[in-house]
Protein backbone atom coordinates (compact mmCIF):
# COMPACT_ATOMS: atom_id res chain seq x y z
CA UNK A 1 0.00 0.00 0.00
CA UNK A 2 1.42 3.72 -0.90
CA UNK A 3 -0.03 7.12 -0.89
CA UNK A 4 -1.95 8.17 -3.99
CA UNK A 5 -1.45 11.58 -4.92
CA UNK A 6 -3.90 13.74 -5.28
CA UNK A 7 -3.74 16.10 -8.38
CA UNK A 8 -5.60 19.74 -8.55
CA UNK A 9 -8.71 18.10 -10.50
CA UNK A 10 -9.41 15.58 -7.17
CA UNK A 11 -9.19 18.77 -4.90
CA UNK A 12 -11.45 20.95 -7.24
CA UNK A 13 -14.00 17.88 -7.49
CA UNK A 14 -14.25 17.58 -3.56
CA UNK A 15 -14.20 21.92 -3.63
CA UNK A 16 -17.00 21.84 -5.91
CA UNK A 17 -19.12 19.94 -3.47
CA UNK A 18 -18.25 23.05 -0.70
CA UNK A 19 -19.59 25.06 -3.73
CA UNK A 20 -22.73 23.07 -3.74
CA UNK A 21 -23.39 23.53 -0.38
CA UNK A 22 -22.90 27.24 -0.10
CA UNK A 23 -25.43 27.35 -3.15
CA UNK A 24 -27.77 25.09 -1.11
CA UNK A 25 -27.54 27.76 1.73
CA UNK A 26 -28.47 30.47 -0.66
CA UNK A 27 -31.74 28.78 -2.05
CA UNK A 28 -32.83 28.08 1.34
CA UNK A 29 -32.08 31.20 2.54
CA UNK A 30 -29.65 29.89 5.47
CA UNK A 31 -27.45 32.71 5.32
CA UNK A 32 -24.55 30.83 5.87
CA UNK A 33 -22.76 30.76 2.24
CA UNK A 34 -20.92 33.16 2.75
CA UNK A 35 -19.16 31.58 5.61
CA UNK A 36 -18.88 28.74 4.35
CA UNK A 37 -16.51 30.14 1.39
CA UNK A 38 -15.05 32.02 3.51
CA UNK A 39 -14.12 29.55 5.49
CA UNK A 40 -13.32 26.89 2.80
CA UNK A 41 -10.84 29.53 0.88
CA UNK A 42 -8.87 30.36 4.16
CA UNK A 43 -8.72 26.67 4.80
CA UNK A 44 -7.52 26.21 1.11
CA UNK A 45 -4.96 29.12 1.15
CA UNK A 46 -3.83 28.18 5.00
CA UNK A 47 -3.22 24.16 4.71
CA UNK A 48 -1.41 25.15 1.45
CA UNK A 49 0.47 27.67 2.86
CA UNK A 50 1.37 25.05 6.00
CA UNK A 51 2.25 22.73 3.42
CA UNK A 52 4.57 24.81 1.59
CA UNK A 53 6.40 25.68 4.93
CA UNK A 54 6.97 22.52 5.99
CA UNK A 55 8.38 21.16 2.87
CA UNK A 56 10.97 23.90 3.23
CA UNK A 57 11.61 22.97 6.68
CA UNK A 58 11.90 19.17 5.91
CA UNK A 59 14.57 20.17 3.46
CA UNK A 60 16.57 22.06 5.93
CA UNK A 61 16.06 21.22 9.57
CA UNK A 62 16.74 24.36 11.74
CA UNK A 63 16.06 24.62 15.62
CA UNK A 64 15.50 27.96 14.85
CA UNK A 65 12.82 27.89 11.95
CA UNK A 66 10.94 25.06 13.99
CA UNK A 67 10.54 27.25 16.95
CA UNK A 68 9.54 30.52 14.55
CA UNK A 69 6.75 28.24 13.62
CA UNK A 70 5.46 26.75 16.79
CA UNK A 71 5.89 30.83 17.80
CA UNK A 72 3.32 31.45 15.41
CA UNK A 73 0.76 28.50 15.72
CA UNK A 74 0.93 29.49 19.56
CA UNK A 75 0.16 33.05 19.12
CA UNK A 76 -2.55 32.26 16.26
CA UNK A 77 -3.96 29.89 19.08
CA UNK A 78 -3.74 32.52 22.00
CA UNK A 79 -5.57 35.05 19.50
CA UNK A 80 -8.47 32.26 19.25
CA UNK A 81 -9.15 31.43 22.35
CA UNK A 82 -9.82 35.72 23.16
CA UNK A 83 -11.79 35.60 19.75
CA UNK A 84 -14.51 32.95 21.65
CA UNK A 85 -15.03 34.44 24.44
CA UNK A 86 -17.98 36.22 24.96
CA UNK A 87 -16.53 38.26 27.90
CA UNK A 88 -13.33 39.06 27.25
CA UNK A 89 -10.52 39.99 29.76
CA UNK A 90 -9.55 43.55 28.65
CA UNK A 91 -5.77 44.44 28.09
CA UNK A 92 -2.90 42.49 27.57
CA UNK A 93 -4.67 39.69 29.91
CA UNK A 94 -7.19 39.22 26.84
CA UNK A 95 -4.88 37.07 24.80
CA UNK A 96 -2.43 36.21 27.47
CA UNK A 97 -4.42 34.08 29.44
CA UNK A 98 -5.10 31.90 26.88
CA UNK A 99 -1.51 31.85 25.19
CA UNK A 100 0.35 31.33 28.36
CA UNK A 101 -1.87 28.47 29.13
CA UNK A 102 -1.26 26.75 26.13
CA UNK A 103 2.50 27.38 26.31
CA UNK A 104 2.76 25.68 29.78
CA UNK A 105 0.53 22.66 28.62
CA UNK A 106 1.13 21.75 25.40
CA UNK A 107 4.53 22.67 25.03
CA UNK A 108 5.70 20.86 28.07
CA UNK A 109 3.78 17.64 27.13
CA UNK A 110 4.96 17.65 22.90
CA UNK A 111 8.75 18.31 24.49
CA UNK A 112 8.19 14.53 26.81
CA UNK A 113 6.64 13.03 23.93
CA UNK A 114 8.98 13.92 21.73
CA UNK A 115 12.04 13.47 24.02
CA UNK A 116 10.61 10.43 26.31
CA UNK A 117 7.93 8.81 24.73
CA UNK A 118 8.60 8.56 20.57
CA UNK A 119 12.45 9.34 21.46
CA UNK A 120 12.85 10.98 17.96
CA UNK A 121 16.10 12.33 17.45
CA UNK A 122 16.93 15.42 17.18
CA UNK A 123 14.26 15.92 19.30
CA UNK A 124 12.70 18.61 17.38
CA UNK A 125 12.26 17.19 14.06
CA UNK A 126 10.36 18.86 12.38
CA UNK A 127 8.04 15.52 10.97
CA UNK A 128 7.10 14.98 14.18
CA UNK A 129 7.35 17.87 16.60
CA UNK A 130 5.18 19.90 14.13
CA UNK A 131 2.02 17.73 13.36
CA UNK A 132 2.21 17.08 17.26
CA UNK A 133 2.15 20.32 18.46
CA UNK A 134 -0.78 21.39 15.70
CA UNK A 135 -3.00 19.04 17.28
CA UNK A 136 -1.82 19.62 20.77
CA UNK A 137 -2.30 23.41 20.48
CA UNK A 138 -5.93 22.67 18.47
CA UNK A 139 -7.50 20.85 21.08
CA UNK A 140 -6.22 22.14 23.98
CA UNK A 141 -7.39 25.91 22.33
CA UNK A 142 -11.21 24.44 22.11
CA UNK A 143 -10.72 23.13 25.98
CA UNK A 144 -9.14 27.00 27.22
CA UNK A 145 -11.46 29.02 25.20
CA UNK A 146 -14.51 27.05 26.63
CA UNK A 147 -13.55 26.60 29.90
CA UNK A 148 -12.50 30.63 30.08
CA UNK A 149 -15.82 31.17 28.59
CA UNK A 150 -17.32 29.65 30.91
CA UNK A 151 -15.76 31.16 33.84
CA UNK A 152 -16.13 34.82 32.77
CA UNK A 153 -19.98 34.20 31.82
CA UNK A 154 -20.26 32.13 34.99
CA UNK A 155 -18.65 34.91 37.22
CA UNK A 156 -20.68 37.91 35.35
CA UNK A 157 -24.15 36.07 36.08
CA UNK A 158 -23.50 34.76 39.70
CA UNK A 159 -21.99 38.19 41.08
CA UNK A 160 -24.32 38.24 44.12
CA UNK A 161 -23.50 34.90 45.23
CA UNK A 162 -20.28 35.55 44.88
CA UNK A 163 -20.21 38.75 46.70
CA UNK A 164 -22.37 36.96 49.20
CA UNK A 165 -19.85 34.33 50.12
CA UNK A 166 -17.24 37.32 50.25
CA UNK A 167 -19.28 39.36 53.13
CA UNK A 168 -19.72 36.52 54.97
CA UNK A 169 -15.61 36.60 55.08
CA UNK A 170 -14.81 33.57 52.44
CA UNK A 171 -11.59 33.90 50.66
CA UNK A 172 -11.83 34.69 46.86
CA UNK A 173 -11.05 30.85 46.16
CA UNK A 174 -13.83 29.49 48.15
CA UNK A 175 -16.39 32.32 47.08
CA UNK A 176 -15.81 31.37 43.28
CA UNK A 177 -15.07 27.68 44.01
CA UNK A 178 -18.12 26.32 42.14
CA UNK A 179 -18.07 28.45 39.27
CA UNK A 180 -14.42 27.29 38.73
CA UNK A 181 -14.92 24.11 38.56
CA UNK A 182 -18.07 24.15 36.37
CA UNK A 183 -15.67 25.63 34.21
CA UNK A 184 -13.24 23.26 34.21
CA UNK A 185 -15.46 20.43 33.81
CA UNK A 186 -16.95 22.23 30.34
CA UNK A 187 -13.27 22.48 29.24
CA UNK A 188 -12.68 18.79 29.23
CA UNK A 189 -16.10 17.48 28.54
CA UNK A 190 -14.99 17.74 24.80
CA UNK A 191 -11.88 15.55 25.04
CA UNK A 192 -13.78 12.71 27.37
CA UNK A 193 -16.32 12.89 24.82
CA UNK A 194 -13.82 11.84 22.11
CA UNK A 195 -11.84 9.59 23.49
CA UNK A 196 -14.89 7.61 24.90
CA UNK A 197 -16.16 7.26 21.38
CA UNK A 198 -12.95 6.98 19.51
CA UNK A 199 -12.52 3.83 17.16
CA UNK A 200 -16.82 2.97 17.45
CA UNK A 201 -18.06 6.03 16.16
CA UNK A 202 -15.46 7.81 14.37
CA UNK A 203 -12.31 6.81 13.59
CA UNK A 204 -10.07 9.71 14.55
CA UNK A 205 -8.03 12.47 11.71
CA UNK A 206 -5.00 11.09 13.05
CA UNK A 207 -5.56 7.97 12.27
CA UNK A 208 -7.31 8.02 9.39
CA UNK A 209 -4.60 9.93 8.00
CA UNK A 210 -2.04 7.21 8.81
CA UNK A 211 -4.10 4.33 7.26
CA UNK A 212 -4.63 6.42 3.82
CA UNK A 213 -0.81 7.12 3.56
CA UNK A 214 -0.41 2.91 4.29
CA UNK A 215 0.50 2.67 7.51
CA UNK A 216 -0.02 -0.39 9.20
CA UNK A 217 -3.86 0.21 11.29
CA UNK A 218 -2.71 -1.20 14.69
CA UNK A 219 0.40 1.16 14.22
CA UNK A 220 -1.73 3.58 13.30
CA UNK A 221 -4.18 2.81 16.50
CA UNK A 222 -0.99 3.39 18.82
CA UNK A 223 -0.02 6.47 17.47
CA UNK A 224 -3.63 7.74 18.02
CA UNK A 225 -4.04 6.54 21.53
CA UNK A 226 -0.79 8.24 22.24
CA UNK A 227 -2.08 11.27 20.91
CA UNK A 228 -5.17 11.13 22.67
CA UNK A 229 -3.78 10.77 25.46
CA UNK A 230 -1.27 13.39 25.96
CA UNK A 231 -4.13 16.04 24.14
CA UNK A 232 -6.11 14.89 27.79
CA UNK A 233 -2.94 15.97 29.54
CA UNK A 234 -2.74 19.12 27.75
CA UNK A 235 -6.31 20.17 27.70
CA UNK A 236 -5.94 18.80 31.32
CA UNK A 237 -3.30 21.13 32.29
CA UNK A 238 -4.00 24.12 30.15
CA UNK A 239 -7.59 23.92 31.55
CA UNK A 240 -6.72 24.38 35.25
CA UNK A 241 -3.58 26.90 34.29
CA UNK A 242 -6.29 29.38 32.28
CA UNK A 243 -8.86 28.92 35.11
CA UNK A 244 -6.52 29.44 37.56
CA UNK A 245 -4.80 32.33 36.17
CA UNK A 246 -7.70 33.77 34.85
CA UNK A 247 -9.87 33.56 38.24
CA UNK A 248 -7.52 35.37 39.96
CA UNK A 249 -7.46 38.04 38.03
CA UNK A 250 -11.27 38.05 38.92
CA UNK A 251 -10.21 39.25 41.91
CA UNK A 252 -8.02 42.29 43.69
CA UNK A 253 -5.68 42.49 46.15
CA UNK A 254 -8.42 43.48 48.16
CA UNK A 255 -10.19 40.19 47.13
CA UNK A 256 -12.89 42.19 45.61
CA UNK A 257 -14.67 40.68 42.69
CA UNK A 258 -13.49 42.82 39.79
CA UNK A 259 -15.78 42.47 36.74
CA UNK A 260 -14.47 45.67 35.42
CA UNK A 261 -11.56 43.77 34.18
CA UNK A 262 -14.24 42.05 31.64
CA UNK A 263 -15.00 43.66 28.35
CA UNK B 1 -12.95 56.42 70.18
CA UNK B 2 -15.10 55.98 67.24
CA UNK B 3 -16.46 53.03 66.59
CA UNK B 4 -16.79 52.92 62.51
CA UNK B 5 -15.25 56.60 60.67
CA UNK B 6 -15.19 57.22 57.09
CA UNK B 7 -12.46 59.66 56.01
CA UNK B 8 -12.48 60.37 51.98
CA UNK B 9 -14.72 57.44 51.02
CA UNK B 10 -16.11 58.61 47.64
CA UNK B 11 -18.05 55.72 45.97
CA UNK B 12 -18.83 56.40 42.21
CA UNK B 13 -21.55 58.97 42.71
CA UNK B 14 -20.86 60.83 45.62
CA UNK B 15 -18.97 63.13 47.24
CA UNK B 16 -16.37 61.92 49.74
CA UNK B 17 -17.77 60.93 52.57
CA UNK B 18 -16.82 61.68 56.04
CA UNK B 19 -18.41 59.96 58.81
CA UNK B 20 -18.02 58.68 62.36
CA UNK B 21 -20.03 56.42 64.30
CA UNK B 22 -19.78 55.91 68.12
CA UNK B 23 -20.24 52.36 69.84
CA UNK B 24 -23.73 51.01 70.23
CA UNK B 25 -24.78 54.21 67.51
CA UNK B 26 -27.23 53.57 64.83
CA UNK B 27 -27.24 55.85 62.15
CA UNK B 28 -29.72 55.86 59.78
CA UNK B 29 -29.55 56.73 55.97
CA UNK B 30 -31.58 57.89 53.07
CA UNK B 31 -31.95 59.37 49.46
CA UNK B 32 -33.43 58.95 46.37
CA UNK B 33 -33.04 55.28 44.43
CA UNK B 34 -29.42 55.96 42.50
CA UNK B 35 -28.06 58.04 45.30
CA UNK B 36 -25.33 55.83 45.71
CA UNK B 37 -26.40 54.74 49.54
CA UNK B 38 -25.75 51.19 48.66
CA UNK B 39 -22.91 51.71 47.00
CA UNK B 40 -21.15 53.27 50.34
CA UNK B 41 -21.85 50.48 52.43
CA UNK B 42 -20.34 48.00 49.56
CA UNK B 43 -17.27 50.76 49.70
CA UNK B 44 -17.39 50.61 53.35
CA UNK B 45 -17.15 46.65 53.66
CA UNK B 46 -14.57 46.91 50.62
CA UNK B 47 -16.31 45.47 47.70
CA UNK B 48 -15.74 47.97 45.24
CA UNK B 49 -12.58 49.74 44.84
CA UNK B 50 -12.40 53.42 45.83
CA UNK B 51 -10.59 56.03 47.67
CA UNK B 52 -10.67 57.06 51.18
CA UNK B 53 -10.41 54.79 54.40
CA UNK B 54 -12.46 53.26 57.23
CA UNK B 55 -11.24 52.78 60.52
CA UNK B 56 -12.65 50.04 62.74
CA UNK B 57 -12.09 50.55 66.48
CA UNK B 58 -9.19 52.31 65.52
CA UNK B 59 -8.00 49.75 63.35
CA UNK B 60 -7.23 51.22 59.23
CA UNK B 61 -9.04 48.74 57.12
CA UNK B 62 -6.00 48.17 54.66
CA UNK B 63 -4.17 46.61 57.58
CA UNK B 64 -6.96 43.88 58.04
CA UNK B 65 -7.28 41.04 55.37
CA UNK B 66 -9.92 41.25 53.12
CA UNK B 67 -12.17 38.70 54.89
CA UNK B 68 -11.56 39.36 58.42
CA UNK B 69 -12.45 43.05 57.90
CA UNK B 70 -15.82 41.69 55.86
CA UNK B 71 -16.75 39.75 58.27
CA UNK B 72 -15.98 42.12 61.40
CA UNK B 73 -18.26 45.23 59.49
CA UNK B 74 -21.42 42.94 58.82
CA UNK B 75 -23.18 44.19 55.44
CA UNK B 76 -26.34 42.71 55.05
CA UNK B 77 -27.70 43.37 51.34
CA UNK B 78 -30.50 44.35 50.38
CA UNK B 79 -31.45 41.19 48.21
CA UNK B 80 -29.82 38.07 50.15
CA UNK B 81 -28.39 35.47 48.20
CA UNK B 82 -28.47 31.58 49.09
CA UNK B 83 -26.43 28.98 46.59
CA UNK B 84 -26.38 25.78 48.49
CA UNK B 85 -29.63 23.57 48.54
CA UNK B 86 -29.74 23.58 52.71
CA UNK B 87 -30.31 26.55 55.20
CA UNK B 88 -27.62 25.19 57.56
CA UNK B 89 -25.17 24.90 54.40
CA UNK B 90 -24.88 28.72 54.28
CA UNK B 91 -23.71 29.25 58.51
CA UNK B 92 -20.29 30.14 59.04
CA UNK B 93 -19.46 29.70 55.21
CA UNK B 94 -16.15 30.20 54.81
CA UNK B 95 -14.60 29.91 57.86
CA UNK B 96 -12.97 26.63 59.44
CA UNK B 97 -15.85 26.49 62.51
CA UNK B 98 -17.77 23.03 62.08
CA UNK B 99 -21.29 22.14 62.70
CA UNK B 100 -24.13 24.14 63.38
CA UNK B 101 -23.87 26.94 65.90
CA UNK B 102 -26.17 29.59 65.90
CA UNK B 103 -26.81 31.84 69.40
CA UNK B 104 -29.07 30.06 71.11
CA UNK B 105 -32.50 32.03 70.97
CA UNK B 106 -32.05 33.64 67.56
CA UNK B 107 -33.65 31.66 65.43
CA UNK B 108 -36.88 31.54 67.34
CA UNK B 109 -37.00 35.41 68.17
CA UNK B 110 -36.79 35.52 64.12
CA UNK B 111 -40.10 33.50 64.68
CA UNK B 112 -38.38 30.11 63.18
CA UNK B 113 -38.34 26.88 64.81
CA UNK B 114 -34.96 25.03 65.59
CA UNK B 115 -35.88 22.63 62.24
CA UNK B 116 -35.54 25.48 59.77
CA UNK B 117 -31.31 24.36 59.59
CA UNK B 118 -32.98 21.73 57.60
CA UNK B 119 -34.81 23.39 55.29
CA UNK B 120 -34.86 23.24 51.62
CA UNK B 121 -33.90 27.18 50.39
CA UNK B 122 -36.30 26.53 47.49
CA UNK B 123 -39.14 26.19 50.15
CA UNK B 124 -38.44 30.00 51.88
CA UNK B 125 -40.20 32.91 51.55
CA UNK B 126 -38.75 36.21 50.60
CA UNK B 127 -39.86 37.62 53.71
CA UNK B 128 -37.85 33.80 55.74
CA UNK B 129 -34.94 34.73 53.22
CA UNK B 130 -34.24 38.15 54.47
CA UNK B 131 -34.63 37.14 58.41
CA UNK B 132 -32.39 34.30 57.61
CA UNK B 133 -30.09 36.22 55.81
CA UNK B 134 -29.79 38.69 59.07
CA UNK B 135 -29.18 35.34 61.21
CA UNK B 136 -26.42 34.26 58.95
CA UNK B 137 -24.74 37.69 59.10
CA UNK B 138 -25.34 37.93 63.07
CA UNK B 139 -23.35 34.66 63.14
CA UNK B 140 -20.20 36.27 62.48
CA UNK B 141 -20.54 38.41 65.07
CA UNK B 142 -19.78 41.41 63.35
CA UNK B 143 -18.69 44.73 65.38
CA UNK B 144 -20.57 47.25 63.06
CA UNK B 145 -23.65 46.52 61.12
CA UNK B 146 -24.36 47.96 57.54
CA UNK B 147 -27.90 47.16 57.21
CA UNK B 148 -29.17 47.73 53.70
CA UNK B 149 -33.38 48.28 53.56
CA UNK B 150 -33.22 45.19 56.40
CA UNK B 151 -37.20 44.87 56.65
CA UNK B 152 -38.27 45.97 53.13
CA UNK B 153 -39.90 42.64 52.60
CA UNK B 154 -40.94 41.66 55.74
CA UNK B 155 -44.75 41.75 57.35
CA UNK B 156 -45.19 44.37 60.83
CA UNK B 157 -45.05 41.36 63.27
CA UNK B 158 -41.58 40.32 62.05
CA UNK B 159 -40.72 44.08 61.12
CA UNK B 160 -41.08 44.49 64.82
CA UNK B 161 -39.00 41.14 65.34
CA UNK B 162 -35.88 42.10 63.55
CA UNK B 163 -35.80 46.01 64.77
CA UNK B 164 -35.82 44.14 68.23
CA UNK B 165 -32.93 41.88 67.37
CA UNK B 166 -30.63 44.61 65.77
CA UNK B 167 -31.63 46.95 68.94
CA UNK B 168 -30.69 44.07 70.93
CA UNK B 169 -27.10 43.24 69.70
CA UNK B 170 -26.43 47.01 69.46
CA UNK B 171 -26.65 47.17 72.96
CA UNK B 172 -25.10 43.90 73.79
CA UNK B 173 -21.82 44.03 71.29
CA UNK B 174 -21.34 47.88 71.50
CA UNK B 175 -21.85 47.31 67.78
CA UNK B 176 -22.40 50.61 65.71
CA UNK B 177 -25.15 50.32 63.26
CA UNK B 178 -25.32 51.76 59.64
CA UNK B 179 -28.98 51.89 58.38
CA UNK B 180 -30.01 52.48 54.79
CA UNK B 181 -34.20 52.57 55.87
CA UNK B 182 -36.64 55.18 53.93
CA UNK B 183 -39.48 54.39 56.66
CA UNK B 184 -39.54 57.45 58.59
CA UNK B 185 -41.71 55.41 61.46
CA UNK B 186 -39.06 53.08 61.58
CA UNK B 187 -35.97 55.82 62.07
CA UNK B 188 -38.28 57.50 64.71
CA UNK B 189 -38.65 54.09 66.42
CA UNK B 190 -35.42 53.15 66.69
CA UNK B 191 -33.56 56.56 67.11
CA UNK B 192 -30.68 58.04 66.27
CA UNK B 193 -29.14 60.34 63.83
CA UNK B 194 -30.51 60.39 60.33
CA UNK B 195 -28.14 61.38 57.15
CA UNK B 196 -29.31 61.99 53.51
CA UNK B 197 -28.03 62.20 50.39
CA UNK B 198 -28.38 65.25 48.45
CA UNK B 199 -26.82 66.83 45.87
CA UNK B 200 -24.15 63.95 45.99
CA UNK B 201 -23.92 65.04 49.58
CA UNK B 202 -24.27 63.08 53.05
CA UNK B 203 -26.33 65.45 55.39
CA UNK B 204 -27.85 65.56 58.37
CA UNK B 205 -31.93 65.14 57.68
CA UNK B 206 -33.07 68.51 57.90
Amino acid sequence: MSLIALTPWDLALAAGLVLLLAFLSWRLQLGVERRVLIAATRSAVQLMLIGFVLEGLFARISLLLISLLALVMLLVAGWEVMARQKRRYSGWWGMGIGTISMFMSSFSVLILALTVIIGVKPWYQPQYSIPLLGMLLGNTMSGIAIALDSLTRSASEARGRIEARLLLGADWPVAIADIRRDALRSGLIPIVNAMAAAGIVSLPGMMTGQILAGSPPLEAAKYQLMIMFLISAGTGLGSVAAVWIGSRRLFDDRQRLRLDRLR
Amino acid sequence: MAALRLSGVQPRVLEPVDLELARGEAVFLSGPSGSGKSLLLRAIADLDPQPGQVWLDGAERSSIPAPEWRRRVGLLPAEAHWWAEQVSDHFHFGTDAKGWTVESGLLERLGFGPEVVGWAISRLSTGERQRLALARLLTNRPEALLLDEATANLDPTNRERVEAIIADYRTEHAAAVLWVSHDPEQRRRIGGRSLVIRDRRLVPEA
